[in-house]
């Protein structure tokens, strides 16, 4: 199913908040790319900077306060930051799309969903307004709703609908790239399984390469690839899945591990990360998790890690492992 | 991003509270330029109508005719101009400030009483006696402010007071409606539960503890209407329902220029520009304060 | 919704039997009346009390209210005491003239206004906001009738431009008088759209709209506009119902043959009738506006509709309302 046609490159980028008084330094010089029908999932902790860095993909990073400072985003051959806005506006919705957090607020309140499903479509296929609303109405039988209730405005419907909306929104133009910013966050358990097959049923079907941004791994698990993990603005550990999940290298990423409920050893008890991320608007010197570290060196304290890579796929930011032998405790060790 | 916004506590203990946020709304006042040149002007405004009282002699200076220097254009001796009786323009304007000022004041003093009072009864006190007050409130702001305000002060007779009383009759609405809602929204909060569990009278709780908490919108409010009343005084002098003749209401002097418009501009463009000047620090005032007391109201 | 319409109308009546006895009351309290000014200037007592037998104005005050009543409930309005005309047709005669330049004033109000305070909330902190706004600020605070002068002052008397007052001369008459009123309203409305483009701007639908591909012009015109009209709407409603009530200084200013000058007229004559009527003809269009404005929300916001149709028949809607819940 892979190809090795990229989809998505990022390349070195750095996005920040500049306020009146400070700056957040939202994202910090990150990289990754995306083939074809892969799927990458960026997890982290709120804050951590991953709706920043999609909607930077979108070149939609609220201006002001927000500022791109640096870096290279290729999506489908564009280069996103520097294409006009003319054909920046051919490629959302068309190239790639994305599926927004917050279903309450991301639909326009005085228009009917299958009039925002079918403006999409309007703007990027060569088609009337009619088709466009006919299509828009096949869109919402795909997300499961039916499409007599196309001529129904967003406060009629309930959070899951709206989600599913949304996501019909994203899906109208089958963009090549898709990101779902934490596309189940907001919904019920139930209802998350549902919306998570559907991504991954149109995936399958379209080929799509899709960013799956999430705190939860167990999402991860279920349907991507490839792991970014992202703290206070970097990436501090990517790879496969497999690498990220049984050759765990980042202290950070081993938090996050050890904080899940257990099904093997229902008994255990939880080990949460101590401490809080560092204040975005004033990041140490050294490593950012090295407060809360539990390997921390005195070198980490000054010094910034770069991504290192352990094998072809896998990388990871931690100073500690030019200590030879050294290995956070859980994982198996690449050989 | 919006984390720096935290509103003080709220707490049982309201003056404490009060200062606090007051506090905070002058610091941000402070770097609003449009606001503190506002209240510079007002404040020298202010000093002008007092001082003027001692400084101008009325019968002389404000009201004495002196037909050897009328309908001057601006000069040394009258920097803006006389009037067709010789009167010096700028000394009127001086003056006249103490009756722009006395009936913008006073008017909204009686708005904001009398509003107050029936907006902090209506809203605490809920049912028929809401129903009547608002009723009441409706019936009154739907004739067109200015013409219940002609109506008012043409019955009443031509004086100063009745000018007051027609502008602060017709502003009392206002003041009904926001401290109804403001109070509205206090008065489920739980530390006025616990006023009244503590078995505090109903008039004491309403002026201790719910009437604090709606002061801000009340301010604003007052500072915007303290404008529009001085509008509307100068409009009614215009007419010639207002302040009467001699003395130096900018409206009625204004209005006394009219017939000489073409050859002495004088008579009507400064008393024009002093009104301006006025309500347009008063407005920046009240913008300012706005925005400082409800950060939020500003995105 | 009818059900809602009506029940708004028939709330109407009190608050229009209400405006009509306190005017009529407010004005009889004033001392003097209209016999003291139509007699002679030599009338004796007695002859100024025939006057006043005549006129009807010997009676209690609230005896002459109810005929008065009366007499407006079978749509008669009175007749005027100085004139030899009744109240409905000083009226009418004036209404449009008022209407017309009210009219002319909103749509140069709105016109302006809206392009300005969009701009202003597309470039919020920057100076093109901040001209904006002082601009709108400035427009706020001058008196109307001062601006008028000024207006007059150089394109009537020193540019001869435009006739400086009347209204004979058709459209050329009308410009001084509209920019004079409509300089107000354009500042209030620029306020406001500004204010509620703001609140609009950073939602997150907008988010939705940019990621699809909408382009910026269309996401503000089309999709935040939408939003933030409610607020905007309510301002017209108020400056297109205060019109018949809102131009008396204006049309004192430049002599225009309207109803504000009929009033003021009438109030110097102590025509109580005339007022009266005039002022609750004035408070019936300003209400019936007032409500066309609240209708039209339903059409612009449809959260709105619900809530109205759920007002006017509660069990069937809560019933949609539900299954929308559950769905």
């Amino acid at each position: 199913m892979m190809s090795n046609e990229e989809v998505l490159k990022v390349e070195n980028l750095t996005v920040y908040y500049e306020l009146e008084e400070e700056t957040v330094k939202a994202v910090n010089d990150i990289s990754f790319s995306l083939h074809k029908g892969e799927t990458i999932g960026l997890v982290g902790e709120t804050g951590a900077g991953k709706t920043t860095t999609a909607l930077a993909l979108l070149r939609l990073v609220p201006d002001p306060p927000g500022v791109i400072k640096s870096g290279k985003i290729t999506v489908c051959g564009n280069d996103m930051l520097e294409v006009p806005v003319q054909k920046l506006e051919e490629i959302r919705g068309k190239d790639i799309a994305m599926i927004f957090q917050d279903p309450m607020t991301s639909l326009n309140p005085v228009f009917t969903v299958a009039e925002q499903i079918a403006e999409s479509i309007e703007i990027h296929e060569k088609v009337t307004k009619h088709e466009a609303y006919e299509k828009a109405l096949e869109m919402l039988e795909m997300v499961g709703i039916p499409r007599e209730r196309g001529g129904e405005y967003p406060h009629q419907f309930s959070g899951g609908m709206k989600q599913r909306v949304v996501i019909a929104i994203a899906l109208a133009c089958q963009p090549q790239l898709l990101i779902a910013d934490e596309p189940t966050t907001a919904l019920d358990v139930t209802i998350q399984a549902q919306v998570l097959d559907l991504i991954k049923n149109l995936k399958d079907k379209q080929g799509t390469s899709v960013i799956m941004i999430t705190h939860d791994l167990g999402i991860v698990a279920e349907t991507c690839d490839k792991v970014a993990v992202m703290y206070a603005g970097r990436i501090v550990e990517t790879g496969n899945l497999d690498d990220v999940f049984n050759y765990t290298l980042h202290p950070y990423t081993e938090g996050l591990f050890n904080s899940l409920p257990n099904i093997n050893d229902r008994k255990a008890e939880l080990k949460p990360i101590h401490g809080l991320m560092p204040d975005p608007t004033n990041l140490p010197a050294g490593c950012a998790f090295e407060p809360r570290c539990e390997y921390a060196c005195e070198a980490c304290k000054t010094q910034q890690p770069e991504l290192v890579s352990f094998t072809d796929t896998h990388k990871a930011a931690c100073l500690r492992y030019a200590e030879p032998g050294f290995h956070v405790a859980r994982g198996k060790k690449h050989e | 991003m919006a984390k720096k916004q935290q509103q003080p506590k709220l707490d049982a203990n309201g003056e404490r509270k009060q200062r606090s946020q007051f506090g905070e709304a002058w610091h941000r006042m402070k770097k609003d330029k449009g606001a503190m040149l506002g209240l510079a002007v007002v404040s020298i405004l202010v000093l002008v109508a007092i001082l003027s009282n001692f400084l101008l002699d009325y019968d002389t200076d404000v009201v004495g005719m002196n037909t050897k220097e009328r309908l001057q254009a601006p000069n040394a001796k009258h920097l803006l101009a006389t009037d067709e009786y010789g009167r010096d323009i700028l000394f009127r304007i001086l003056y006249g400030s103490r009756y722009s000022l006395s009936v913008g004041l006073v008017a909204v003093a009686i708005a904001l009483v009398a509003g107050v009072t029936l907006g902090a009864i209506a809203g605490y006190k809920g049912g028929a006696v809401e129903e009547v007050i608002m009723r009441f409130t409706d019936i009154f702001s739907s004739v067109p402010n200015m013409l219940m305000a002609l109506v008012v002060v043409s019955a009443l007779g031509q004086s100063m007071l009745n000018l007051m009383i027609a502008i602060g009759v017709t502003s009392i609405p206002q003041f009904v409606r926001i401290t109804r809602a403001t109070v509205l929204t206090v008065r489920n909060q739980e530390y006025v539960e616990s006023a009244r569990a503590i078995g505090l009278s109903t008039p004491q709780i309403i002026i201790s503890h719910i009437l604090p908490n709606s002061l801000s919108p009340i301010i604003v409010q007052t500072t915007l209407r303290v404008a529009s009343a001085i509008i509307s005084a100068s409009s009614l002098s215009f007419l010639g329902l207002g302040i009467p003749a001699p003395n130096p209401e900018w409206g009625s002097m204004l209005s006394g220029g009219r017939k000489f418009i073409r050859d002495y501009p004088y008579m009507t463009l400064y008393p024009g520009l002093a009104i301006m000047i006025t309500v347009l620090s008063l407005n920046l005032l009240g913008d300012g304060l706005r925005d400082a007391l409800d950060p939020k109201l500003k995105n | 919704m009818h059900r809602y319409v009506l029940k708004r109308i028939i709330l109407l009546i009190p608050v229009l039997l209400g405006v009509s006895m306190l005017v009529y009351c407010i004005l009889d309290l004033a001392p003097g009346d209209a016999a003291d000014i139509l007699a002679p200037d030599d009338a004796t007592l007695e002859e100024k009390e025939a006057l006043r037998e005549e006129l009807g104005l010997n009676r209690p005050v609230l005896v002459r209210y109810f005929e008065y009543m009366w007499k407006l409930l079978h749509g008669d309005l009175g007749e005027s005491y100085l004139s030899p005309v009744s109240v409905w047709s000083a009226f009418t005669q004036k209404a449009p003239n008022t209407l017309k330049l009210g009219l002319a004033s909103v749509i140069f109000a709105v016109g302006t206004s809206l392009p300005l305070g969009i701009y202003a909330a597309r470039h919020r902190g920057s100076w093109k906001d901040a001209i904006s706004m002082i601009l709108a600020i400035l427009g706020l605070s001058m008196p109307n009738f001062w601006l008028g002068l000024l207006l007059m002052l150089l394109f009537a008397l020193r540019l001869g431009w435009l006739p400086s007052g009347g209204a004979d001369m058709g459209l050329r008459s009308l410009i001084l008088p509209t920019i004079t009123i409509g300089t107000g309203m354009m500042a209030t409305l620029t306020r406001t759209t500004r204010s509620s483009m703001l609140d609009v701007i950073r939602q997150d639908y907008l988010r939705t709209a940019r990621a699809k591909g909408v382009t910026e012009e269309v996401v503000i015109k089309k999709h935040a506009l939408k939003n933030a009209l409610i607020p905007i709407i309510t301002i017209i409603g108020t400056m297109l119902g205060g019109i018949l009530g809102g131009a008396t200084l204006t049309e004192s200013v430049f002599s225009w043959p309207g109803v504000g000058r009929l009033i003021i007229d009438s109030l110097n004559g102590r025509d109580t009738p005339v007022v009266t009527g005039c002022i609750i003809m004035t408070t019936m269009f300003f209400s019936v506006v007032l409500l066309a404005v609240d209708l039209i929300y339903a059409f612009v916001d449809p959260r709105i509709k619900a809530q109205y149709a759920s007002k006017s028949k509660k069990g069937g809607e809560k019933k949609d309302g539900e299954k929308a819940a559950t769905a």
